[in-house]
């Protein structure tokens, strides 16, 4: 590829795209939307081809000087790489899930959205640790606008709701940045990742970037913006937001936290443990009693990245590759599950549970896919859900065999919600008369959802292909946590020692070994 | 070796042409493509067995598709074949075929019958993936693929409410299993680095006496790891504890109880203890809870199975029962012996379900037993294909000669090495396993003469009255026949067995042709398959070629036990034969007293020990109300109360101070000027 700005490329063709929506009427609004995701698309399937796997950390890099020390830098490893294909992946299905259920204001409407895809795209690719911050922050303003705009009935209360929570911790996280970037004499991303900060200051930027990061997760207990939101984002907003706005705080957790401040992450693993496996019950309970569909699947999205964060701190290979992995393959399949209930919102108008049944006799080919993507929320193997699931948990086992037992209970919970949902919206009688003259997918909701479906397959059979480009990184991110950590480590030994008393023998070495 | 390709992929890709075709391309094709996949696989198979009978295959692994490599943690799909795997292959295809061809006949009525035999053919590879798994993950991979089958299966007929509890039921109370079985994988890799089964198996007797810390607790490493992975047996196999899904599973259709709950499915634990059993034979604790819990199941289940009326139920108590043998001879280390007892039972208990299904068919799809009677001249074929069922099931066999049924041989090897282990566990399990034994041969004959003997019963049942005034085959209905028709719970007047009303008029039809050519099949393997392989899989260490952990010593004192030992399951047999006899033929009259007298047991024993009762005091409704307290009281009432909602009435509130400082008038602010300047400069003087 040469010199070719192809990140820069991709901030710029949605951000085009975006302009000319503003000016263009509804119907060009939306063709106008639909070309510039398919070329951001296929820009990131050139990105991903030409990603030299085991070559240079940092790939495709660009660097300008603005001003006052303010740098135009991108760049992207692996993680970034995978993230940025799954925003990408998702954004013209996105357009797709609009096309005909949003018919005012289209032209703001796929501005915003176009917006928030360059926004996107610009939070992974960013080098600049002020470039990082003004994307990761202005990416609220076109959700805030999609939620409290084209949202439902309560949509002011929940985009402010969504508003204020995010942006509590980004104050903070400002504050900590300010003085990163003090101490250390730079902005660059790579260089301050390397960079080793006072132990003694790592507890509070770790507070300040937790809080911020923590919210949009979410975590437990500041989630509870993310049900409001989702009951009243369109469709689409929705998935874009359970897809790709949350993956921006595991990517925080990774990209800044971890190697950052590795000792204060390993300072507050027990803490971060506890807040997830509370998480997981809790959360996974309530969606066992929510009678809104969109409710359900936002507090299972709540349930399952509480399992990213005890991968992501869980400080070995199985768990950072895990929550790697759940994270996008959570991106695919809560956005397909959103996109599930869109496809028969947009046809009844209500999420109530109740108001639907026995789906499979009149919509036999939703009822198929819905299947598969409520089995891949479960965690079935040969479908994404399970590799990320199981390597985190795998993960998590070597350092807190608590945190994984409890973690695990989301496996049962989770089968039971998912499955309790699925009997009551597909199976049964068909009860109500116009929940059964709906008709079944038509082909723009056929092919968007079989997009999605190949893609929750292919990552459950061959995640080879979403491994390989972050193997190294991952490796790297490994070896600076257990690295600079020593302490922390032998920390978690002791408060859990996994490792055999008596016997030292081979086979284990042989973990050890591997491992590290 | 690529054979062993097409063995497993058939079936998906015949399940993927079907299912996806659907409708579209017709019942006919959809069911031709997959029986033909199961057939060939089926025929595939046997030769692969064979070669392991005559000693000439060569055990190996035919490598897939790379899965997940991360770190150390690394596992592809591959396709192992050994023994162990070979004969599991040629039980479920065989069993497989069949049952797909018998659906040709029991589910003619049905409009999905494409999905039914996509689901059943998905059930089909999940369970070839499982037994050629290379590595633990793969066969996890296999474990919830059967999983999802069953649950699809099971709420096939997805218009009834019980059939669709019954399936999330099996796929909870199986997750619950899962856990540990996961746990248990995770422990593994822990200790061994290595998820690749034949690696830990080579190095799991060099981990004796090694410790493993869990949950904060010091344990045994071999124990630990083995008593997760057991958790997972125990769910998938219906162990007392977790097996209060598998009678609940009798709601889908017949040949699935047969082909899953019966013959393969369930057990995949019983062939997952005696895949690691080096493993088993390393954690010497984990044997004994085994052991345990197998002779308690086997016993438990055999006391409710004789108070059930559901024909179906009967017989799921029964594959409860048996699967207990087989659980505690693989835990007194006869694990060649309890892959016997899986191998016969999966031919006699296929038999018996897909029996039961014809009786079912034949009456209308009624399944409560004490509507039948009389009906051994009605429909002969399926009688005798009962019979030889039954007597392989109660292990009908003479002694002098060393022949006989199936059961005969398995059942009489299990209780054998149970008594020869000579730990107190195994002889407790002997104990246990003989009463079952007798129970066994009660409910089994029980079940026969409700059916076969005494005068027609069937004037009464609902389905009958259905059929007599409604014209026998009226597949007119909206939705499958059967999805309305099968397992009425409700009863006006349920006659005592030894009442007799009569026929009303009704005449039971023998089934088709396409329905008794696998129960003819499956009636040869019920009579000749103990007989034939008992001198491979309990006496030949050649034949297992290391496949399982044999275990010569307890082969050999097998052949030691004392005479009444040997002659115990024969006793056992025929004391249940007479008490069945005495109260079902001689004096029907005996049930109803017995009943009167003692109800207290009866109705524990009806009631299947209250399990579901309190599992849902314990577990289900806890679990609902918990959410409800944690949404409303918890994420509500405190986090959204005191947090967001909170903060905005703080705002508010103190706008509204703010609102009355900002009076306008000069006066009151240059009060707090003043005021500020005091306090300024009293600070910096005190300061």
């Amino acid at each position: 590829m040469g010199d070719f700005p192809i990140l820069s490329l991709m901030l710029l063709v949605p951000l085009v795209g975006a302009v000319a929506c503003l000016f263009a009427e509804a119907r060009a609004a939306r063709m106008i939307a639909l070309i510039a995701t398919l070329i951001d698309l296929a820009l990131g399937i050139i990105l991903w081809l030409n990603f030299d796997i085991g070559g240079a950390q940092w790939q495709f890099v660009e660097r300008a000087e603005l001003f006052a020390g303010f740098n135009w830098a991108l760049g992207i490893d692996g993680i970034a790489l995978m993230l940025i294909i799954l925003s990408v992946f998702l954004m013209p299905i996105c357009i797709g899930a609009s096309w005909k259920s949003i018919n005012k204001r289209v032209g703001e409407y796929m501005a915003a959205f176009l917006l928030m895809e360059v926004l996107m795209i610009g939070v992974f690719a960013a080098q600049d640790m002020f470039l990082f911050y003004i994307f990761f922050e202005s990416s609220l303003i076109p959700m805030y606008l999609i939620i409290g705009i084209w949202g439902g009935d309560n949509r002011i209360y929940a985009s402010y709701k969504f508003f204020l929570y995010t942006l509590l911790g980004s104050v903070l996280m400002l504050i900590a940045m300010l003085w990163m970037v003090n101490q250390a004499g730079t902005t660059d991303i790579p260089t301050l990742m390397a960079y080793d900060f006072p132990v003694k200051a790592q507890t509070l930027l770790w507070l300040a970037f937790f809080a911020s990061f923590a919210v949009k997760m979410p975590m437990w207990p500041v989630h509870t913006w993310l049900p409001d939101a989702h009951v009243q984002a369109p469709t689409a907003g929705s998935v874009i937001l359970a897809g790709v706005l949350l993956k921006m705080g595991g990517y925080g957790f990774i990209r800044f936290a971890l190697p950052m401040l590795p000792e204060a992450s390993a300072y507050f693993a027990n803490f971060v443990w506890a807040l997830s496996m509370i998480a997981v019950v809790v959360t996974s309970l309530i969606a066992l009693v929510q009678s809104d569909m969109k409710k359900l699947i936002a507090y299972s999205s709540v349930a399952h990245m509480a399992i990213v964060t005890v991968g992501l701190f869980s400080f070995n290979i199985q768990g950072l590759e895990g929550s790697m992995i759940l994270m996008l393959s959570h991106g695919v399949v809560s956005g397909a599950l959103f996109l599930c209930v869109g496809v028969i919102y947009d046809r009844l108008h209500t999420r109530e549970i109740s108001r639907y049944g026995g789906l499979a006799i009149n919509m036999p080919k939703y009822a198929v896919l819905f299947l598969l993507f409520t089995m891949a929320s479960i965690g079935l193997p040969g479908t994404a859900g399970f590799v990320g699931e199981f390597l985190s948990l795998a993960g998590i086992y070597q350092v807190s065999t608590w945190a994984a037992l409890v973690c695990g209970t989301g496996i049962i919970l989770g089968a039971a919600y998912m499955l309790f949902l699925y009997r009551r919206v597909v199976f049964g009688e068909q009860k109500n008369a116009d929940a059964a003259a709906m008709l079944d997918l038509d082909a723009r909701e056929w092919i968007m959802l079989s997009a999605l479906a190949a893609a929750t397959l292919w990552m459950g059979v061959y995640p080879e292909s979403f491994l390989a480009p972050m193997r190294k990184d991952i490796m790297t991110l490994e070896a600076r946590v257990t690295r600079s950590a020593p302490v922390s480590d032998s920390h978690f030994q002791m408060r859990d020692p996994e490792a055999m008393a008596d016997h030292a023998n081979s086979a284990h070495e042989a973990v050890e070994g591997g491992a590290h | 070796m690529s054979t062993i390709l097409l063995i497993v992929f058939l079936p998906l890709v015949a399940s993927i042409i079907a299912g996806f075709g659907n409708r579209s391309i017709g019942n006919v094709p959809a069911k031709i493509i997959t029986t033909g996949a199961l057939f060939i696989s089926c025929g595939l198979s046997w030769p692969i067995f064979l070669s392991y009978l005559a000693g000439t295959a060569e055990p190996g692994v035919v490598p897939v598709l790379q899965w997940v490599h991360s770190g150390a943690f690394s596992f592809d799909w591959a396709l192992r074949v050994d023994t162990l795997t070979a004969i599991m292959l040629v039980v479920i295809t065989s069993v497989s075929a069949l049952v797909h061809l018998y659906s040709w006949g029991y589910m003619d009525e049905d409009p999905d019958q494409p999905r039914f035999f996509a689901y059943l053919c998905l059930f089909t590879f999940a369970m070839l993936m499982l037994v050629t798994a290379d590595n633990l993950v793969q066969m996890f991979f296999g474990w919830e693929g059967v999983g999802l089958a069953s649950y699809l299966l099971i709420g096939f007929w997805f218009k009834k409410p019980s059939a669709n509890a019954a399936a999330i039921k099996a796929f909870v109370v199986n997750r619950v299993g899962d856990l540990g079985f996961m746990l248990g994988i995770f422990g593994t890799f822990l200790v061994f680095g290595t998820v690749s089964i034949p690696e830990i198996l080579a190095a799991a007797p060099g981990m004796a006496g090694a410790k493993l810390n869990f949950l904060g607790m010091q344990f045994d490493t071999m124990t630990i790891l083995c008593l997760l992975l057991f958790i997972g047996a125990m769910g998938k196999s219906a162990q007392l504890g977790l097996h209060t899904w598998l009678p609940d599973a009798m709601e889908g259709p017949t040949p699935v109880s047969a082909l899953i709950h019966a013959a393969t499915m369930v057990t995949a634990g019983v062939f997952m203890v005696c895949r690691l059993s080096p493993m088993f034979q390393a954690a010497p604790d984990a044997m004994t809870f085994v052991t345990f819990i197998g002779g308690v199941t086997c016993l438990f289940a055999a006391t409710i199975g004789t108070t059930q009326w559901d024909i179906k139920r009967v017989i799921a108590y029964s594959t409860c029962s048996q699967l207990g043998y087989m659980f505690f001879a693989a835990g007194v280390g006869a694990y060649g012996v309890a892959m016997f007892h899986l191998f016969t039972h999966a031919f006699f208990k296929a038999l018996l379900f897909l029996g039961a299904g014809s009786v079912i068919h034949s009456m209308h799809h009624e399944q409560d037993m004490r509507y039948y009677g009389g009906l051994r001249k009605k429909i002969p074929v399926t009688f005798w294909a009962m019979m030889a069922g039954t007597l392989a099931i109660t292990g009908v066999g003479i002694y002098w000669l060393h022949a006989g049924f199936a059961g005969y041989h398995s059942k009489d090897a299990i209780l054998e090495a149970a008594f020869a282990s000579g730990t107190d566990m195994g002889r407790s399990a002997f104990w246990l396993g003989a009463f079952a034994a007798l129970l066994t041969s009660f409910y089994s004959w029980r079940l026969m003469f409700l059916t076969f003997w005494g005068k027609p019963r069937w004037a009464q049942s609902e389905h009958i009255q259905h059929a007599v005034h409604h014209g026998h085959h009226d597949s007119d209905h909206a939705n499958p026949a059967a999805q309305e028709d099968a397992g009425h719970d409700v009863h006006h007047h349920a006659p005592s067995p030894h009442e007799d009303d009569g026929t009303a008029g009704y005449h039971p039809h023998e089934s088709g042709l396409v329905m008794l050519i696998p129960l003819i099949l499956l009636s040869m393997g019920a009579i000749f398959s103990g007989y034939v392989f008992s001198p491979f899989f309990v006496e030949s260490e050649s034949f297992w070629k290391g496949s399982i952990a044999f275990n010569e010593h307890l082969i050999h004192e097998m052949h030691g036990v004392p005479f009444w030992v040997k002659i115990s399951a024969s006793i056992a047999m025929l004391a249940g034969l007479a008490v069945a006899w005495l109260a079902y033929i001689k004096d029907t009259s005996i049930p109803g007293k017995f009943v009167a007298q003692f109800s207290q047991v009866h109705a524990f024993l009806y009631n299947k020990w209250y399990f579901d009762e309190l599992y849902n005091f314990l577990f289900v409704r806890p679990a609902f109300w918990l959410g409800n307290v944690f949404w409303k009281r918890g994420d509500v009432g405190l986090i959204d109360r005191f947090g967001p909602n909170g903060a905005a009435w703080i705002v508010e509130r103190g706008a509204v101070v703010a609102k009355k400082i900002q009076s306008g008038y000069l006066y009151s602010y240059a009060l707090v000027m003043l005021l500020g300047l005091i306090a300024a400069i009293s600070w910096v003087m005190v300061r």
